[in-house]
């Protein structure tokens, strides 16, 4: 190291305290307690555009912002310094001499006397155009985002309602209701469903299934079950050859999904009615009896979707005048609370009491399904009860 | 949940003394009362209060169509008053508060005793001949003022401002939360303030009221100020000498001084 690169040091590391201020990187300027400006730097002098004589004496420093950036000052800036004594990252733009606004980040501490009372304001002020510039452009985007969200939002919404079943209709001689509740806040599409409608002038088809997983796939998925076992239901009278059909649509689909359906087709028989059941992968329906005895009916078939042959039997059951069969989706047995499942033996203890109407059942059974999860339904839930009368 | 939880409540002072109920302006909260409140805790029953959506008060309970207009504040102030049991209130609103104090005492004049109203403007806005000292224009960078402030703030310090107590080391940064505002509230309540239109109400107040004038305000001018007096039916004006728009931080001696007078002979005024 020769002596003049020593010397040359020397002189940096002493730089002169009054350059230091003038030509610092950021504007400084010192205000009194209420704002009026006592003393200014070069620096900020150049970014206002106006000299230290043209700042000093008469102007307060909100003189020097927009209308919008005054009443900020008045009612967040101010109000902080006076308060906390500091102002950090203050977004602010600057009038220039020319008229034109400079985007600035403002730090500022306050020297307070005995009686809290401001004397002095220090005040830091970074030219930040390009800083804000890219801001602003985040806060575009993020307006944005909210906006497609909310946009997204309204469609699963919309796209719920259609997916909603309709509400059963009138058949004589057959008290029914049905409850479709879908899993927390219902804005996520798909799931379960269910659908009645009639095929013959004596005959009823009602469905039940449960498509694995959520959201749009989910529900188009759901959609193709529907029409599927509307359309093949009208073809085929027995359930077990509508859910194979309707497993040879979902292999077809562009997105194959798995599902599970529950199928039972009513026909008027006598007093009562014969209802011929078939099911794929889905909880067997419970029978109560008009002396209050509670059981599962029907066989289990597998899962639908899955494999290119299912095996899906149709089972015959009557339903004499009284008896009343509730069909249901895992949502109801498989609720939980602190890991314990609601279980099926809850629910055939609920059947035993609540039998008056299908009505009955359907409603106080998924009153207390959500009772049991504190009224959040983890998963969507499905309850159809059938009356014969 | 009560008001005391939602509005972050807080009484001090002598139990059985008048109250004063102090209300904080638009980008604040309780806190602006902080250097006042000592010169009443001897002879009177203060009680501070958030609004909804400010300073500590339970974000959850804002409704943005309930405080779309300051009626909505208004009926919390009465809210407030009822739940507490508060009788003969003297009232004492900063900025828009004082507003919302004016709807109050119009809506339900047997609560209260008298208003004080610091830097008062029944709008902002100018409209024909009168001057509110702003275009609209004004507002909308006023709001545009706040986006860029609360950019970086809103996803750091909202888990601050909703309370973390599972995350005392958050603490630190509670206390420099002073006078933050959720910022979908600020919003709002910018736009609730600075549009709203309140000089009809002026005349329906039935209580005395004292109109507390700054120097150099830029929010509410001297001529706003003067403005509140005349329409007000039964009013004084205290110019302070305090510049800028919050005395109660910048001069609190002062406006402690002016509110005291004021209270001193207001308890004489016949009801």
């Amino acid at each position: 190291m020769t002596e003049t690169d020593d010397e040359y040091f020397a002189a940096l590391l002493e730089d002169d305290p009054a350059r230091l201020y003038e030509r610092a990187p950021c504007g400084y300027l010192t205000t009194d307690g209420d704002g009026t400006i006592r003393k200014v730097n070069q620096t900020f002098a150049a970014m206002s555009g106006r000299t230290a004589g043209e700042l000093v004496g008469g102007l307060r420093f909100a003189d020097l912002l927009g209308v919008g950036g005054r009443i900020y000052y008045e009612t967040h800036y101010a109000p902080l310094l006076h308060g906390a004594g500091t102002a950090r990252e203050i977004a602010l733009d600057l009038k220039h001499a020319s008229g034109e606004s400079v985007p600035v980040l403002v730090n500022a501490v306050a020297e307070r006397d005995a009686a809290h009372r401001v004397t002095t304001i220090r005040v830091a002020v970074f030219d930040a155009t390009h800083r804000r510039a890219y801001e602003r452009e985040l806060l575009r985007a993020k307006e944005r985002a909210e906006e497609s969200e909310a946009r997204a939002r309204a469609l699963a919404e919309t796209l719920q309602q259609t997916l909603v079943p309709p509400t059963p209709p009138q058949i004589p001689g057959l008290d029914i209701a049905a409850v479709y509740r879908p899993a927390g806040d219902g804005t996520e599409v798909g799931g379960d469903f269910y659908d009645v409608f009639r095929v013959a002038p004596d005959a009823w088809v009602v469905v039940a299934g449960d498509v694995c997983g959520k959201g749009a796939e989910a529900a188009v998925v759901t959609a193709l079950a529907r029409h599927t076992v509307r359309e093949q239901a009208m073809e085929h009278a027995s359930p077990a050859v509508v859910l194979r059909r309707l497993n040879e649509g979902l292999r077809r689909s562009d997105a194959p999904r798995m599902c599970t359906a529950l199928i039972g087709r009513l026909h008027r028989s006598g007093s009562g009615w014969d209802v011929t059941l078939s099911i794929a992968g889905h909880p067997l329906p419970l029978l109560r009896t008009a002396t209050g005895v509670v059981a599962p009916v029907g066989a289990s078939g597998v899962l639908l979707g899955a494999l290119p042959d299912v095996l899906v039997t149709d089972t015959h059951i009557p339903l004499a005048a009284g008896e009343l069969l509730l069909i249901y989706t895992d949502g109801v047995t498989e609720a939980r609370r602190d890991g314990e499942f609601y279980g099926e033996e809850r629910l055939q203890q609920g059947l035993e009491r609540e039998h008056a109407s299908a009505a009955s059942a359907v409603d106080g059974l998924t009153a207390d399904v959500l009772a049991f999860q504190a009224g959040f339904a983890r998963d969507d839930i499905v309850v159809v009860g059938l009356r014969a009368e | 949940m009560g008001v005391g939880e939602r509005h972050n409540v807080n009484v001090s002072g002598r139990a059985d003394g008048p109250v004063l109920l102090f209300a904080h302006g638009f980008g604040c909260d309780q806190s602006m009362w902080r250097y006042v409140v000592p010169h009443f805790t001897d002879a009177y029953r203060v009680v501070l209060f958030d609004h909804v959506g400010a300073g500590r008060s339970d974000l959850g309970s804002y409704d943005p169509q309930r405080y779309s207009s300051l009626d909505g504040y208004a009926d919390d102030v009465r809210r407030i008053c009822a739940e507490l049991d508060l009788r003969d209130v003297v009232f004492v609103g900063h900025s828009v508060s004082a507003m919302i104090g004016v709807l109050a005492a119009a809506a339900e004049p047997e609560r209260f005793r008298a208003l004080v109203l610091v830097g008062p403007s029944p709008r902002y806005v100018n409209d024909g001949d009168y001057v509110g000292g702003f275009e609209e224009p004004d507002i909308r960078e006023l709001v545009e003022s706040l986006d860029s402030n609360y950019l970086g703030w809103s996803a750091a310090m909202a888990p601050v401002i909703m309370g973390r107590p599972d995350r005392p080391e958050l603490g630190e940064e509670l206390t420099e939360s002073f006078c933050r505002t959720d910022p979908a509230v600020a919003r709002q309540f910018a736009h609730v303030t600075f549009l709203s239109d309140n000089r009809a109400d002026l005349s329906r107040v039935t209580v005395p009221a004292l109109v507390l004038q700054c120097r150099q305000d830029v929010i509410a001018p001297a001529t706003v100020g003067r403005y509140v007096r005349d329409h007000l039916p039964r009013a004084e004006l205290v110019e302070l000498d305090a510049v800028g728009h919050c005395p109660n931080l910048s001069a609190p001696d002062e406006t402690a001084a002016a509110i005291a007078d004021f209270l001193d002979f207001s308890t004489l005024l016949p009801r």
